[in-house]
């Protein structure tokens, strides 16, 4: 399995410094503060992308934001799912159908879709970050007879909170695949779980031998899932992140994005553990 | 019918505990079921039983006057509720409810601790299956209390 | 291909450099060493007069000063607080306009004309530094193409150096102080009681073009052992060294040494040192847009690890404290930088301990963690 998730050379941008246009085609609201968006570009059709890459979404004259797509392949637009914390997010987030907004991308490395065929699935997700897992998701259950056992565990903060619930309850219909899911905390008219993400991992039936792992979420909750995972026996190099680092160029150059040896813009946002496991608990590196 | 130390043997707590233990054990155990919706305790009651899960969930929660009860952990199979009982004042501080049918396994709590005095071997052994669960929780609860989730 | 008659050393007099400024001038931006400010900066230069003919400059920790040689030498002197970099890769930079009329949304990234550039005075470090940030800029996968065009079209004649710098330390570095390569031509400085000539090694083909229209003869042997001379007694003048050897392991193994707590007691994260570095490259971008709204651009300026909200998340700076930002250059510098690119970030100038206004050095701070590694613990699961 490579080391940075799906090779994703062929899958960059023209000219990756200028943005295209696109225009909001759909605007959905998940949440009080999130909403997600479909967007289609003026002309032509969008560029291919991996699940588990971004685009640089440009609010005008505001600035950018690199946000994950968090739709189908199969569907003409880019979906993006996006939370109001900044000035940049919060103008994306605040656009109506018809809208034009600026898109640079697709950027970055993918999950490991392809590579992890045969193997079981345990995607592991903590609120937003259901938001890049989703394509992956998609891609998996599109192809369901290539993978073995498939677990999607999704903690929030609490039972309103929660991301693409719609669809959640859907995919729990389905008869081939378990959908754990946890909150934070709740009030008695919920009757499933409460209490962390990674305590529903010990539960989770899967092979942990024959697994591949792959986590999306704040990052406190990353390192506890990881440890969770590696307490059942996967190992580093079966287990798959999603970082986040703010990005200004998002190719590699200005140099924000950096984390240890990597940048994440371009050696992620999808990295397999042991690339990083060395410097993923030392502080503020 | 299976008996009493057949059930605890084959909970996921005692699974690899020697008979001898268990039927040790056993000898302060009971089964129950919770309907949904049932207490097994309140808040502020002695903590005279806890309770292995062999079926169902529990839900863990504080009532805080002007609020709904507030859920900050749920049970389920092959976990334990209560840990109130291992020491004084042997108090429940939760409630503990279940949210569906629930079939337990209680445990006399003085019963044991009686029995753990008398035997220390026993007592370790009981030790040496509770704490880890207990730092584990521990562990969970302090991830939570960041309330990672929410907005900064 | 370099024909076998240009491949013979050639000398030119003081006078005759003239000629090849005024060569390169017909069609380049001829940028040199000049006198400004109590300081020697890279400029347009047109005159011989404009170089800091009879200049040394004295370095030390956060100290610069230049005083009057006792000779007339055109390079007596090392390197200032500028780079080449100012001219490649610049401070501040439009990367596109962005309209929005009646006709829609339009992007103009138009970079206008490339200049083409003449560096005259290139040190053998500077020389590495270029193909250092060649490597960040041309050679990722997504290169940037204004950067390549000036780059590309840039003729450098380089010098080797006479004296070494009291901060430099290019020869632990491996980077000089003879210029091998990436020139078009090369300069060695020869004063001999009234004699003032250059030693000139071709190293191109467009450098064996404009040297036929400087007047020239073909170095002696004696000139040829001179030259050599010049960098040997440069290269024993080396007043520090950095440990190279398992730099990269000392330093990602020694993460929370209690170094980095002193060396951020006297940091000022004033950023000094990545502005005179001659490889750091970061930058960041701002976004503007008219009053009216409808006109916005896009300007990419250097930026520095230094500053509070360099790396940040949406719960804030990931890197608050200063420890954490002096760690974090250094380690770029010394350790990632070989992951991420090949080679050192450092090319052993010592700008950065000239020009730090407390005087931290780089070698020194590597030393002092050399002399006492403390490895993390915390390892588990058999981490690597």
């Amino acid at each position: 399995m490579s080391m940075a998730g799906t090779d994703t050379a062929e899958l960059r941008p023209a000219d990756p410094f200028v943005p295209q246009i696109y225009r909001v085609d759909r605007v959905s609201r998940e949440l009080a503060d999130t909403v997600t968006l479909d967007l289609t570009p003026l002309s032509g059709s969008r560029p291919p992308f991996a699940p588990g890459q971004f685009n640089m979404l440009y609010a005008f004259g505001i600035g950018e934001v690199a946000i994950s797509m968090s739709g189908d392949r199969a569907h003409d637009a880019f979906v993006h799912t996006v939370r109001d914390v900044g000035a940049v997010s919060g103008a994306i987030a605040k656009l109506a159908p018809g809208a034009v907004i600026g898109l640079r991308g697709p950027f970055g490395t993918g999950w490991p879709v392809k590579e992890a065929e045969g193997s079981d699935i345990v995607i592991v997700a903590g609120g937003l970050g259901l938001a890049p897992l989703r394509p992956a998701i998609y891609e998996i259950l599109a192809n369901r007879g290539r993978y073995g056992r498939v677990v999607i565990l999704f903690g929030s903060r609490n039972p309103t909170e929660m991301l693409y619930r719609h669809e959640l309850e859907e995919w729990r219909r389905r008869l081939d695949i378990d959908i754990e899911v946890t909150v934070d905390h709740a009030v008695a008219d919920w009757r499933g779980n409460v209490g962390v993400v990674p305590a529903l991992i010990p539960r989770a039936a899967f092979d942990p031998h024959e697994a591949v792992a792959l986590i999306c979420g704040p990052e406190v909750m990353m390192r506890f899932t990881v440890n969770a995972l590696r307490d059942v026996g996967l190992t580093p190099e079966s287990i798959f992140l999603s970082m986040e680092r703010n990005m200004k160029c998002a190719i590699g150059l200005c140099g924000h994005c950096q984390f240890g040896s990597t940048f994440v813009c371009k050696d992620g946002p999808v990295m397999r553990f042991d690339r990083i496991a060395g410097i993923f608990t030392v502080r503020e590196i | 019918m299976a008996t009493l130390e057949q059930i605890l043997q084959e909970h996921p707590f005692f699974v690899d505990a020697p008979a001898e233990l268990v039927r040790l054990v056993a000898g302060c155990a009971r089964n129950h079921i919770f309907h949904a919706g049932e207490y097994l305790f309140h808040e502020g009651e002695p903590a005279n039983e806890f309770f292995l899960i062999r079926q169902g969930k529990v839900a863990l929660e504080i009532d805080a006057p002007g609020h709904a009860p507030i859920i900050f952990e749920t049970s389920g199979v092959g976990d334990f509720v209560g840990a109130s009982w291992l020491i004084p004042p042997y108090r429940w501080v939760f409630d503990a409810r279940a949210v569906e049918l629930t079939r337990a396994t209680g445990i006399d709590a003085a019963c044991l601790r009686g029995k753990c005095e008398a035997d220390h071997d026993l007592g370790y052994e009981m030790m040496k299956r509770f704490l880890p669960v207990l730092v584990r929780r521990l562990h969970a609860t302090r991830l939570q209390v960041l309330d990672v989730y929410g907005r900064h | 291909m370099v024909s076998a008659a240009a491949q013979g050393m050639m000398t030119v007099s003081r006078a005759a450099l003239q000629a090849l400024l005024d060569a390169l001038a017909e069609n380049h931006e001829v940028v040199g060493p000049t006198v400004r400010d109590g300081a020697i900066v890279y400029d347009r230069i047109t005159r011989l007069a404009d170089l800091p003919a009879g200049w040394t400059d004295h370095q030390a920790p956060g100290r610069y000063h230049l005083e009057r040689r006792h000779d007339d030498a055109l390079f007596g002197f090392t390197v200032g607080p500028q780079a080449w970099k100012r001219f490649l890769h610049r401070p501040v930079e439009t990367l596109w306009t962005i309209r929005k009329g009646e006709n829609g949304v339009t992007v103009e990234s138009d970079t206008g004309t490339v200049p083409k550039f003449a560096f005259i005075g290139v040190r053998a470090c500077e020389l590495q530094a270029i193909a250092i940030q060649d490597r960040v800029f041309s050679q990722g996968p997504y290169p940037d193409m204004a950067y390549t065009m000036r780059r590309q079209s840039a003729f450098i004649v380089a010098v080797n150096c006479g004296q070494a710098g009291e901060t430099c330390f290019c020869v632990s570095m491996e980077t000089g102080p003879k210029a091998e390569s990436g020139f078009d031509l090369a300069l060695t400085e020869l004063i001999d009681g009234d004699s003032h000539q250059f030693l000139v090694e071709v190293g191109s083909d467009a450098g064996a073009e404009i040297l036929k229209r400087v007047p020239r003869r073909s170095a002696t042997d004696q000139e040829i052992a001179k030259a050599a001379a010049v960098v040997a007694r440069t290269e024993n003048q080396m007043g520090r060294s950095l440990e190279t050897e398992g730099l990269r392991e000392l330093l990602l193994g020694n993460l929370n040494h209690p170094r980095w707590d002193d060396v951020a007691e006297r940091c000022l994260t004033c950023g000094n040192c990545t502005m005179v570095c001659p490889t750091c490259f970061c930058t960041t971008i701002e976004d503007h847009s008219d009053l009216s709204g409808t006109s916005a651009e896009r300007v990419r300026k250097w930026d520095s690890c230094f500053t509070m909200d360099f790396s940040f998340i949406h719960g804030g700076s990931v890197r608050k404290t200063p420890r954490s930002r002096y760690r974090q250059w250094m380690t770029h510098k010394l350790a990632t930088w070989i992951d991420q690119f090949g080679t050192s970030g450092c090319v052993g100038c010592g700008r950065c301990i000239t020009w730090c206004p407390v005087g931290i050095d780089i070698t020194v701070e590597a030393a002092a963690i050399r002399a006492n590694p403390q490895p993390q613990t915390g390892r588990r699961h058999g981490d690597p």
